[in-house]
């Protein structure tokens, strides 16, 4: 039960395709303990599932740890890659970016569906990105 | 070293429970924070007793002052009695500085009291006092967080049911329905109205939706685009949007704007819009053979 | 892939209802399904049903519109039905209208018009 817990309440590891699914699935249900509303969790969920599919397709997999925060109660993302990361961030987020062939807009997209979006490069490598939302 | 410093106010809390809680009143009152319009005297007198005997259990059982923590277990007592005498006086309109001084009352009683026991050991006195004003000072601060949060939900929720008055989805039809849109169109509200009104869609199977613009005073790039978007949104639920209510200056401004509609169907007055939602709906407005021509 | 949406022809209509949490492999794979049954059908409609879906990311969000395409080349007309408010407000989000896609409120909202196209 996580209604009453913060901190992070479980890693979802992303390897293959199907753990995309999987990642969607732990975030709704988390979504769903803390009461979130509907649409702020589809929003969510959603913004996940493209941060999650460009872990899968463009950074070599990875994980992703979902996370409870308090006062007041939001639910956070963090996911990270193991990919060469991101030359030029601020281009990647523009709508229409595409690098394999992908319609490019995913990570831009999520932005706007999320309160706060932190993308960087790790310096050990990969890619980093923070979600979080208040629900 | 005892587990408290504070061992002289505990025994004042204890010995003189019922002359401190009449001190604290009386203080509240001179300081024009006791409310007598709010509450009664027997109200307050439970609520300040609680917070006495909140206040005592926590120094009694907590076992550190130092790293003083009110969010931890023997101050439970405490924050209960504090949630709820907040809670009932935000709910009355209590501001925040009148709550803190509420609270902060409770130090000259304590004080008074403290300096005749403690008359022969200055230090001793100096020492508590101290504690004792930043052990206060601290549930002040405690108070003062719980009330502006108590305000944020009373705000957020009378704001909900304003935003509820304030965009009503109407049936004009079975399965044509309406949104009258009145004043200003910012995000947060655009959202508010495209989620009322695809939930109306459902609940009412609805096909057909004009969105009347009439009562909206300024359209600029903003509000074309949230207007477009609920359009979008409307559309891949299944049903068709309208926009109605485009004064020629509204036109004007859409087209200097360079705002394209689209497929979007608008049009000028909700009686042009409601005529053609009723054909696509498969009705049609005819008038009877005998009506009054005049 | 069975389990990851069901197909049945009634009338001229392939009416594909598709299941929660679907993988992007699944549902490329039915795309491929559905182009073959369009064919040796020779259906005129395909109605998807969307209503269990959750979430509708950009990744399924085109692969809807690309089988509207692929349907409309091959003489069929598609209809996306039953979209949750939320999915259809998030959608409308990310940039993507499905302007290439028909919609319907639900399969016999759909259905009503493919009859009276003369499709179904």
């Amino acid at each position: 039960m996580n209604a009453l817990r913060s901190g992070v309440v479980k890693t979802v590891s992303l390897d293959r395709e199907r753990d995309i699914a999987s990642a969607r699935y732990a975030v709704s249900k988390v979504c769903d303990e803390l009461g979130a509303r509907a649409l702020r969790k589809v929003r969510f969920v959603t913004a996940v599932s493209e941060v999650a599919r460009n872990c899968v397709d463009h950074g070599g997999g990875g994980w992703l740890d979902i996370e409870i925060l308090r006062k007041p109660t939001r639910i956070g993302v963090r996911c990270i890659d193991e990919g060469a990361g991101i030359p030029n961030i601020e281009e990647a987020m523009r709508d229409g970016f595409t690098t394999a062939g992908s319609m490019g807009k995913g990570l831009g997209g999520a932005r706007r569906l999320v309160d706060i979006f932190e993308i960087s490069n790790r310096p050990s490598g990969g890619l980093e990105v923070r979600l979080v939302s208040a629900l | 070293m005892t587990r408290t410093s504070l061992e002289t106010v505990l025994a004042i809390l204890r010995e003189e429970f019922d002359e401190l809680l009449s001190a604290w009143l009386e203080t509240q009152k001179a300081e024009g924070v006791r409310r007598p319009d709010l509450f009664s005297d027997r109200e307050s007198r439970r609520q300040l007793g609680e917070l006495l005997r909140g206040l005592g259990d926590g120094i009694d059982a907590a076992d550190d002052q130092r790293t003083l923590n009110l969010e931890a277990e023997p101050w439970a007592g405490l924050r209960a009695a504090l949630e709820e005498v907040t809670h009932e006086r935000v709910e009355r309109g209590v501001s925040p500085s009148e709550m803190a001084t509420f609270v902060l009352a409770l130090k000259q009683p304590v004080f008074a009291r403290l300096r005749q026991k403690l008359e022969a050991a200055p230090d001793k006195l100096i020492e508590e006092i101290t504690e004792f004003s930043r052990l206060l000072d601290a549930v002040a601060m405690h108070t003062n967080e719980h009330f502006i949060a108590e305000r944020d939900q009373i705000i957020e929720r009378q704001r909900t049911e304003m935003m509820e008055l304030s965009t009503p989805v109407v049936q004009l039809w079975d399965r044509v329905l309406t949104i009258p849109l009145i004043g200003t169109l910012d995000s947060v509200r655009a959202q508010e109205v495209m989620e009322n009104l695809l939930n109306s869609i459902v609940e009412e199977s609805a096909e057909v939706v004009i969105v009347d613009i009439t009562g909206v005073r300024v359209v600029d790039t903003q509000v074309a685009q949230h207007l477009l978007r609920t359009a979008a949104a409307v559309r891949l639920m299944g049903a068709e949007a309208i926009i109605s209510g485009i004064s020629p200056k509204i036109a004007q401004t859409m087209v200097e704007l360079g705002v394209d509609v689209g497929e979007v169907t608008t049009r000028p007055t909700i009686r042009a819009a409601l005529s053609d939602a009723f054909r696509k709906v498969g009705f049609s407005i005819e008038r009877r053979g005998d009506a009054d021509r005049g | 892939m069975a389990e990851a949406a069901s197909v049945y022809l009634v009338e001229r209509v392939l009416l594909v209802a598709i299941r929660d949490n679907i993988t992007d492999t699944e549902i490329m794979n039915l795309q491929e399904e559905l182009s073959d049954r369009i064919v040796a059908e020779g259906a005129r409609g395909v109605v998807i049903d969307i209503a269990a879906l959750e979430i509708v990311d950009t990744f399924v969000g085109r692969v809807l519109a690309q089988l509207s395409s692929m349907a409309r080349l091959l003489a069929a007309e598609t209809y996306v039905v039953g979209m949750r408010p939320a999915v259809a407000m998030t959608l409308v989000e990310l940039g993507m209208d499905l302007s290439g896609s028909k919609t319907a409120l639900s399969l016999s909202h759909a259905l009503r018009r493919l009859r009276r196209d003369g499709l179904a």
